[in-house]
């Protein structure tokens, strides 16, 4: 376990009685892409919500030797931490460069605040290079199409120098190809960076998966490889009702489960 | 949001301090001079409450408030000055014998006043502002909140004949920092000074909304919670948009007194606290003109069509201020775009979108 690791022991949240999150522990360090999924109401995205500081939790989550949980959201994005929602969040009215440009401010001392922006930073601009939004500099976030807003948000997490990278279902409605890119880029990302990935997207885990830990009802069910999580039969069964007579194949063909069913949680 | 580019807002501003600072006082009347130096007063809170609504998304309804304490500062200074050794007039009314109110004291000196002018909104603000918004008070909670401080204080003010002058106010100033206020040539100066000092104003947010502050403001205003998600505490930056504009509204209210020559609570209540507001939206609040030329329309109207038609202004100002939010939610100021937009794509128009996003607002 190296210093740069990111370590949730025990995590456990409640919301007013009900245990969305009731013990989990999972590890994701620098260098895999790091899955978590589970079906609808598993505590995937609660999970990604306590180690940020957005819901109350108990238990541990530590980034090398120190520990994330009770600390205000941004500080904890100081520390490290960045993460990406379910719908896009960007800055709809300005631009995709000022867009970038605040993201990466935490680096800069508040004074700077004062001055207009001159040129461009050299971390914006590998960037930009990276998720392939060069040419977009101008636009306004708002118009820019669904996959190409998820790229910002992975862009902004790339100036902002996070050592975690907590991505919601950063592939939900993306092509194909979009998918692909996504992953592509998800495992570059992952050579320095620790990448937790929350997704329903089956296909695209089987393809760019390292590691997956599969929550079942605020508890984790199984953990190992892509390989080692398929052959497990109670994940089978969760996923498909009926234990044993299912095989690996017939994971591919579940529904994607509707997204949303968050919403009390989020406030 | 097209940008349009900083210099070209920047000789914009000098045009206007051009036309306020020489051509307005060669060739308007001497009435005229002095309602423009009113308007001034309204205009450079005006451009506060554009900084903190418009970019902020802070709907300020109290800036009456701020505008208090500045006016009150000054207009307690002046009563003093123009007292002398004595104890001012009203005070002697109402009970000869009491001595001179202890919070009137420092009043007596000209460089307190000048500091109790800035510190004191900020102070306040700032308190307020830390308050509110580490606690995440926020839409139509913040502006009942402040609303409400206006009311409150207003009503303080109307309570306390013998110390603030109650309903009838502080009036009767005769010097102005050892100027006689008479004397047209210094009321050309208070004039300038007013004038001065909005164009001061101006250039102050024009540089903050060119700055990557101004650029956080909007993202604050449009999405707090992503912004806090990017290491930012967004409390900060409000606060610091409240504080300047409180600061803005208590220099328009110090300015207001030697000017106007009165200041009662009427002026600082709840209703005066909205028709800055009314300015505000009319013009565009979050343009860099719009607050500033919307508060001079309305001082305008309210001093011509106010006093020929009184009943009718009101009514008129009302119907103005719905049309403006129905059909114009960024204020006449952007009619010049709209064109332009209407112009280049006939078919297109982006009204809805904007609407919704008005709408979004106010429901947060």
């Amino acid at each position: 376990m190296t210093d740069d690791s990111l370590v949730v022991t025990d995590l456990h949240v409640e919301f007013s009685g009900f245990v969305a999150v009731g013990g989990v522990s999972f590890d994701a360090h620098p260098g895999e892409v790091r899955f978590l999924i589970g079906p609808n109401g598993a505590g995937k995205t609660t999970c990604i919500d306590a180690v940020t500081g957005l819901a109350k939790a108990t238990g541990s989550a530590r980034l090398g030797e120190r520990e994330l949980l009770g600390r205000p959201v941004h500080k904890i994005v100081r520390l490290g931490i960045g993460r990406t929602f379910q719908t896009a969040s960007v800055f709809d009215e300005l631009t995709v460069l000022q867009n970038l440009d605040i993201a990466a401010g935490r680096h800069r001392p508040s004074v700077s605040l004062l001055r207009a922006r001159r040129g461009v930073e050299e971390s914006i601009e590998q960037a930009l290079e990276e998720t392939g939004l060069a040419g977009e500099l101008a636009t306004p976030a708002g118009i820019l199409s669904h996959g190409q807003k998820q790229w910002l948000e992975i862009a902004m997490l790339l100036v902002q120098d996070a050592k975690v990278l907590l991505l919601d279902e950063p592939v939900a409605g993306m092509s194909q190809d979009e998918r692909t890119a996504t992953g592509e880029l998800l495992q570059r990302i992952a050579a320095k960076r620790i990448v937790l990935v929350v997704e329903h997207d089956m296909d695209f885990m089987r393809r760019f998966a390292t590691r997956v830990t599969v929550l079942h009802q605020g508890k984790v069910l199984s953990q190992g490889t892509v390989a080692d999580v398929q052959a497990d039969p109670r994940v089978q069964e969760v996923y498909l009702g009926t234990a044993g007579a299912a095989t690996t194949a017939a994971m591919s063909a579940v529904p994607e489960p509707v997204a949303g069913t968050r919403q009390g949680q989020e406030d | 949001m097209t940008k349009p580019k900083p210099w070209l807002s920047l000789s914009g501003i000098g045009v206007f301090a051009v036309l306020l600072l020489a051509v307005a006082p060669l060739v308007l009347t001497d009435h005229w001079l002095n309602n423009l130096g009113k308007y001034c007063c309204w205009a450079i809170a005006a451009v506060g409450i554009g900084l903190a609504w418009g970019r902020g998304g802070m709907l300020v309804m109290g800036q009456g408030v701020f505008f208090a304490l500045g006016a009150y500062a000054m207009a307690m200074h002046l009563t003093l000055e123009t007292a002398g050794d004595r104890i001012p007039g009203f005070m002697v009314l109402y009970d000869p014998l009491a001595p001179l109110p202890m919070f009137w004291e420092p009043f007596r000196s000209a460089g307190f006043t000048l500091l109790a002018i800035v510190l004191l909104p900020v102070l306040l603000a700032g308190l307020l502002g830390y308050a509110l918004f580490k606690r995440r008070v926020k839409g139509a909670y913040f502006a009942i909140l402040t609303q409400a401080l206006a009311v409150a204080l207003a009503t303080l003010i109307s309570s306390t004949i013998r110390e603030t002058g109650g309903d009838t106010g502080l009036s009767d100033f005769k010097y102005f920092f050892g100027f006689v206020l008479n004397d047209p040539a210094n009321k050309l100066m208070v004039y300038l000074i007013a004038a001065a000092l909005l164009i001061v104003c101006l250039l102050a947010v024009w540089q903050l909304y060119r700055s990557r502050f101004g650029e956080l403001l909007v993202a604050t205003r449009d999405a707090e919670e992503r912004v806090r998600f990017l290491g930012y505490d967004p409390a900060n930056v409000k606060l610091v948009a409240f504080v300047v504009s409180a600061l803005m509204a208590s220099i328009g209210g110090a300015m207001f007194v030697p000017i106007v020559g009165i200041i009662t609570p009427a002026e600082i209540g709840a209703a005066a606290s909205v028709l800055m507001i009314a300015g505000v939206a009319l013009g565009g609040r979050a343009s860099l003109f719009g607050p500033a030329l919307g508060a001079m329309a309305v001082g305008w109207g309210q001093s011509s069509l106010g006093s020929t038609w009184p009943e009718g202004w009101t009514y008129i100002l009302g119907l103005l201020f719905i049309v403006v939010i129905l059909f114009l939610p960024n204020g006449l100021s952007s009619l010049p775009a709209r064109f332009a937009a209407a112009r280049r794509r006939p078919a297109e128009q982006p009204a809805p979108a904007i609407a919704v996003a008005e709408l979004e607002e106010v429901r947060s």
